[in-house]
């Protein structure tokens, strides 16, 4: 045994590393926990060199880029180009500044509007491995992020926190192949899930041959998957064909187009509701609800309710005269004296206004007085009533607001 | 055997191991691989196919005697690469391990000074290095990962290519004992 340790020691040695290592591996995956420990160190020591680095390039590189270009300029015009280069550099700064101010304005309205908490991070770097698709955001646990928190921007999802360390967080983009989502589309509500695919664009699985889905679709999250708020808008559908079992439904994220610079980190998400489509199936003229109806349909009572149909009316009444007589249904033995309904005042006349809501999060219908939609999402918003009433998309932009 | 050949075959000057990298370049060099590695592909996204760390670790191997320190060094870079990765520690460590131990153990063998036998080297490893992390990925994780052969070829050459004005550079840092 000590011949064959002392003959074969760096090969007894590598067998024991790989072993130790396969061992590690199985544990994180057996008990689905992570080594904390090893990946803060290596974060901690990472990520704050990405940080300066980050805020060298920044302040540098616009200096850098003007340079270069006035490499070249001709010496009887230097005093003309030295202005003009001056200018140049004022005007880039400025675009600069008016961009980055536009990018914040837009992200600062949206998360005051949102129900949602969430807290702004920028992204300071990629993952290793040459097809991941994560980056890390320089906002932590500090912070208050957690594993499991949606990414997202105004314009979209972006991505999930998959782990967070005191300074920063990793998060994994939506076009992560591992990646998975619940969404819903616009028109017809037909639910999918959507996976990463390792490129800009993404699959939408799961969603039957027999369903209507057509290309320019805009798709929203449903909320199934308890990671992404229900309601933020996911992209829009670019190509969409039947497959062996299921659609074949591609869509390009709005949440990612131009990159991905700033970022917003749910940390408490409130359900909104998905805004209405235009047409459920075109060619058809569909009228707004009546006002009436609305009126009833959103007014809020205490038992937390809403009454949408008759039937949920008729019943409201029936056990407002049971009470009045003191009969509590589900009680009495077959054969037992009704209460009295005759007494109910104008049975067939229209019900008293006592809608209250459903039990979800937010009210199922917003009041539409002339059934328009406002154009903002800072018009939109209920704040009042507490209920979320996002824009009614244009055709060609997700309902989110961009600059107010 | 042609004379060439039988000097690739039999001189190894690395083996001598006259020059040796500093104790602080051996931790800077890998964190500035991997720093680069994060934070460079952000704006040129060609370059997240160039595998620094995994250079920096042949580039150790070929330079150091034993395979056991090769070993120990290739696993702590393939670590701390698993650490700022979304997948199980362990995953990329395996790989450098294995890759550290092999490429020391060929150094051993071959002139790995002689630019030729250094590009095979890189070449050879960097493909070694994507489709034996892809049969864990497969094998351990049960992830469906694409393995491109045609592209890892490719990115193979071009990672061998900046092998060799890497290691010299990489050779001026080491200084005699």
């Amino acid at each position: 045994m000590d011949f064959f340790l002392s003959r074969y020691r760096n090969l007894t040695v590598l067998l024991i590393v790989i072993v130790a290592q396969l061992l590690l591996i199985a544990y994180q995956v057996k008990t689905n926990r992570d080594i904390p420990l090893i990946r803060v160190w290596a974060v901690t020591a990472v990520t704050p060199a990405e940080q300066v680095l980050e805020v060298v390039r920044r302040y540098t590189w616009g200096f850098v880029e003007d340079y270069f270009v006035l490499l070249g300029v001709k010496s009887e015009n230097d005093k003309l180009k030295h202005e003009n280069g001056d200018l140049k550099l004022e005007n880039h700064y400025l675009k600069s500044e008016l961009s980055t101010a536009d990018r914040a304005r837009a992200l600062s309205v949206f998360q005051a509007h949102s129900q949602s908490k969430t807290v702004a991070a920028r992204v300071i770097g990629n993952g290793t491995g040459a097809n991941s698709k994560v980056v890390f955001v320089d906002r932590g646990s500090a912070s208050g992020v957690e594993s499991g928190m949606a990414v997202v921007t105004p314009d979209g999802i972006v991505g999930k926190v998959v782990d967070a360390y005191p300074t920063a967080s990793l998060v994994m983009l939506i076009t992560d192949p591992t990646f998975a989502a619940g969404v819903i589309s616009l028109k017809n509500h037909v639910r999918g899930t959507l996976k990463g695919q390792g490129h800009s664009e993404c699959l939408v699985d799961y969603v039957q041959n027999e369903e209507a889905v057509d290309a320019g679709e805009w798709f929203y999250t449903s909320g199934d998957d308890r990671i992404f708020p229900k309601g933020f808008p996911v992209g829009q559908v670019s190509a969409a064909r039947n497959g062996k079992t299921f659609k074949e439904i591609y869509i390009k994220p709005s949440g990612m187009q131009g990159g991905v610079e700033e970022v917003l980190i749910v940390l408490e998400g409130v359900h909104q509701q998905i805004p209405d489509s235009d047409m459920a199936t075109p060619g058809y003229k569909i009228l707004a609800s009546p006002a009436e109806s609305a009126a009833q349909a959103t007014t809020p009572e205490a038992n937390g309710t809403f009454l949408t149909t008759d039937a949920d009316r008729l019943r409201e009444q029936y056990k407002q005269a049971g009470a009045a007589q003191n009969h509590v249904f589900g009680e009495g033995v077959p054969g037992s004296k009704p209460p009295d309904f005759t007494k109910i005042p104008g049975i067939r006349a229209n019900t008293p206004a006592s809608a209250v809501p459903l039990g979800a999060p937010q009210p199922a219908v917003p009041p539409k007085p002339a059934a328009v939609v406002p154009p903002s999402l800072p018009e939109t918003s209920d704040a009042d009533s507490g209920a979320a009433a996002p824009a009614k998309p244009p055709a060609d932009r997700p309902p989110a607001p961009r600059n107010p | 055997m042609t004379e060439y050949t039988e000097q690739i075959l039999t001189t190894a000057p690395r083996k001598q191991g006259v020059k040796r990298l500093r104790a602080v370049w051996l931790i800077v060099i890998p964190l500035i691989a991997i720093l680069s590695q994060v934070y460079v592909p952000r704006f040129v996204p060609f370059l997240a196919y160039l595998e620094l760390p995994l250079l920096i670790t042949v580039h150790f191997a070929v330079s150091r005697q034993g395979p056991m320190s090769a070993m120990f060094y290739g696993m702590a870079i393939g670590l701390v690469q698993d650490s700022l990765s979304h997948q199980p520690i362990g995953m990329f460590g395996i790989v450098k391990t294995l890759v550290g131990y092999f490429a020391a153990s060929v150094s051993m063998r071959f002139d790995v000074e002689n630019p030729i036998v250094t590009f095979i080297i890189c070449f050879f490893f960097y493909f070694f290095h994507q489709f034996f992390y892809w049969v864990l990925a497969r094998a351990l994780l049960g992830q469906a990962m694409l393995f491109d052969v045609q592209q890892t070829l490719v990115f193979g050459l071009l990672n061998a290519l900046v092998a060799l004005p890497l290691f010299k550079v990489l050779d001026k840092l080491r200084v005699a004992r």
